[in-house]
């Protein structure tokens, strides 16, 4: 699936592994976990209400409307978290494994 | 002992009040929300990005470079929390969460800096993936060096709508248009007031040249209609009638979103400082004096989290609330140094009243967007829902409003809807929009997490 989000400058970093949704994809050093889920994929989560994926709004912490979960179900907001090696992040919850239980 | 000053931002505003704390022999502790300083204009790329202070602040290169030297060089000399929200504001007191720990800090006086967000007016489909606000698409660019969409809709009003076209258009993105809501008469009136400040103006002026050679379509007097997309796919189109009426859709995968900015009063609100509608802005505002004092003593209130005036103005409304302290304190300031930081911050706001005859908020649309639009994007309640509580439950002000249709109730906590949600219910009930109030500030200001440990300092004192 090709990403949301277009790297424009900086694009000499090193690379590192992450996996979305049990599936492996590439992050830079110096990411969000925001960039480095958008550059992957179209979007971060399911709306709860019913009005379709989502993927962030304000990009700096306020709207908050960039909830991923970590696979330990940890809420994390992308916009604000750096991607780490090796992260394991969920933009589907409903498609998880049912040890994903997700955490306020 | 001295005084504890604690100032709340590392942006233009409280760097600069920091600064003239430490000149005055203070120990400031500078808490902010974000990893590195220089709040949201200046903000800094992450270690190890290479973009230039050229490439990535343009005309106001200069003035980033001087503020994040100024804030290297306090470093030594104040208690820097960075990755640290306050939460809440007590008397004489602020709580603070870093990631999951907790903790009080008391404070002799309290210098908040808390910055400005979008001002956003809802658009049906503006929920779908890939709108984002003109602040977000900027934040995207100039730290993490992406483009929000490989063809980008700027569309809105205001100075950052023309700022962040031009920044893209620098950076190698494609701009499928700018689509502005106010006109060029709206910008031709706001000259003389936007004469106070000839630099911004004529750097204003540059950004369309910048757009204009990379012929980026620019339309004016738009109304927007539709963000036209899918749940699954999001963004495909973005929809509007133009000023001759005619109707013009662009395929895009991706538009931000914005009219202007809107002050993070939260805080304020917080530490019990009084509200006043402000007739011009069309808002609530916290009251503060010509210096920065609020009603409250103690509590100081600087930057655009106060007013939108702009960055330049920020650090001069920084300074000047910090020396406002310090004389409080009871000890000595500059007076000079004050008197004239007021007088330039005198033409600062003529040219910020400029900018809002120039780029006015769009209230009108507000009484004319279908019942279907979300208004609510965090909980996804609709216009229809809005005016239904109006309607039938008579919720004619802003709270009551809310806790019927939950809107200003969710995640943003109404930051992105309260504004706009105002107006609808304004129009719907034929009040002012006065009348419908301003939804109360509630702690915690973000969601917290739930399993939060006391800071190792609390454990040891208590």
């Amino acid at each position: 699936m090709s990403g949301r989000f277009v790297r424009v400058a900086e694009k000499e970093r090193r690379t590192f592994g992450i996996v979305i949704d049990g599936r492996r994809a590439l992050a830079s050093e110096g990411d969000t976990l925001m960039v480095a889920l958008l550059t992957s994929q179209e979007d971060l989560r399911d709306s709860e209400f019913g009005d379709g994926r989502r993927a962030g709004f304000c990009v700096m912490g306020a709207c908050q409307d960039c909830w991923v979960w970590t696979e330990a179900g940890e809420r994390v907001r992308a916009c604000t978290t750096p991607a780490v090696e090796g992260m394991s992040i969920v933009t589907r919850l409903s498609q998880a494994e049912e040890g994903v239980w997700p955490r306020l | 002992m001295a005084a504890t000053v604690i100032v709340i931002g590392a942006g233009p505003a409280g760097v600069r009040a920091a600064q003239a704390l430490v000149e005055a022999g203070l120990r400031p502790v500078v808490i902010d929300e974000s990893r590195r300083d220089g709040g949201q204009i200046y903000r800094r790329q992450p270690e190890g990005f290479t973009r230039t202070y050229d490439t990535l602040y343009g005309t106001e290169a200069q003035r980033a470079r001087a503020l994040h030297e100024a804030f290297d060089a306090l470093r030594p000399h104040i208690d820097h929390m960075p990755d640290t929200l306050v939460w809440n504001v007590a008397p004489n007191a602020v709580h603070v969460v870093s990631g999951t720990h907790h903790r009080e800090l008391a404070f002799d006086a309290l210098i908040i800096c808390s910055g400005a967000a979008d001002r956003v007016m809802p658009v049906p489909g503006w929920h779908h993936a890939g709108t984002y606000s003109l602040g977000g698409a900027q934040v995207a660019l100039k730290s993490q060096g992406c483009a929000i969409g490989s063809r980008v809709v700027m569309m809105g009003t205001g100075p950052l709508l023309y700022l962040v076209a031009a920044q893209y258009v620098k950076a190698g993105a494609t701009v499928s248009a700018v689509l502005d809501t106010s006109t060029f008469a709206q910008r031709l009136r706001a000259l003389p007031q936007l004469l106070a400040i000839p630099s911004t103006l004529k750097k204003g002026i540059a950004l369309m040249g910048i757009l204009k050679d990379a012929r980026v379509p620019i339309h004016r007097g738009i109304t927007p209609v539709e963000v036209r997309g899918t749940p699954e796919r999001g963004v495909q189109a973005v929809r509007v009638t133009l000023a001759d009426g005619a109707m013009l859709e662009v395929e895009c995968d991706a538009v931000a979103l914005g009219y202007h900015l809107r002050s993070e009063t939260q805080l304020a609100d917080l530490a019990g400082c009084e509200f006043r509608f402000d007739h011009a802005l069309q808002q609530w505002l916290p009251v503060a004096d010509e210096d920065g004092r609020s009603n409250v003593r103690g509590v100081y209130l600087a930057g655009d989290g106060a007013r939108v005036r702009g960055a330049d103005a920020a650090e001069r409304a920084g300074r000047l609330a910090a020396l406002a302290a310090i004389k409080d304190i009871g000890m000595t300031c500059n007076e000079d140094d004050a008197n004239k930081l007021r007088t330039q911050l005198s033409r600062f706001t003529r040219f910020a009243a400029g900018l809002r005859t120039a780029f006015p908020w769009p209230a009108r649309f507000a009484a004319t967007l279908p019942d279907e639009t979300i208004v609510c994007r965090c909980e996804a309640v609709t216009a229809g829902e809005l005016r239904r509580v109006v309607n039938d439950m008579g919720a004619k002000e802003a709270n009551r409003a809310k806790a019927f249709s939950r809107v200003g109730m969710g995640r943003c906590q109404g930051r992105f809807c309260a504004h706009a949600g105002a107006e609808v219910i304004a129009a719907q009930a034929r009040v002012p929009l006065e009348a419908v109030g301003r939804l109360r500030g509630q702690a915690p200001v973000k969601p917290l997490p739930m399993a939060l440990a006391p800071h190792e300092d609390m454990e040891t004192s208590e």
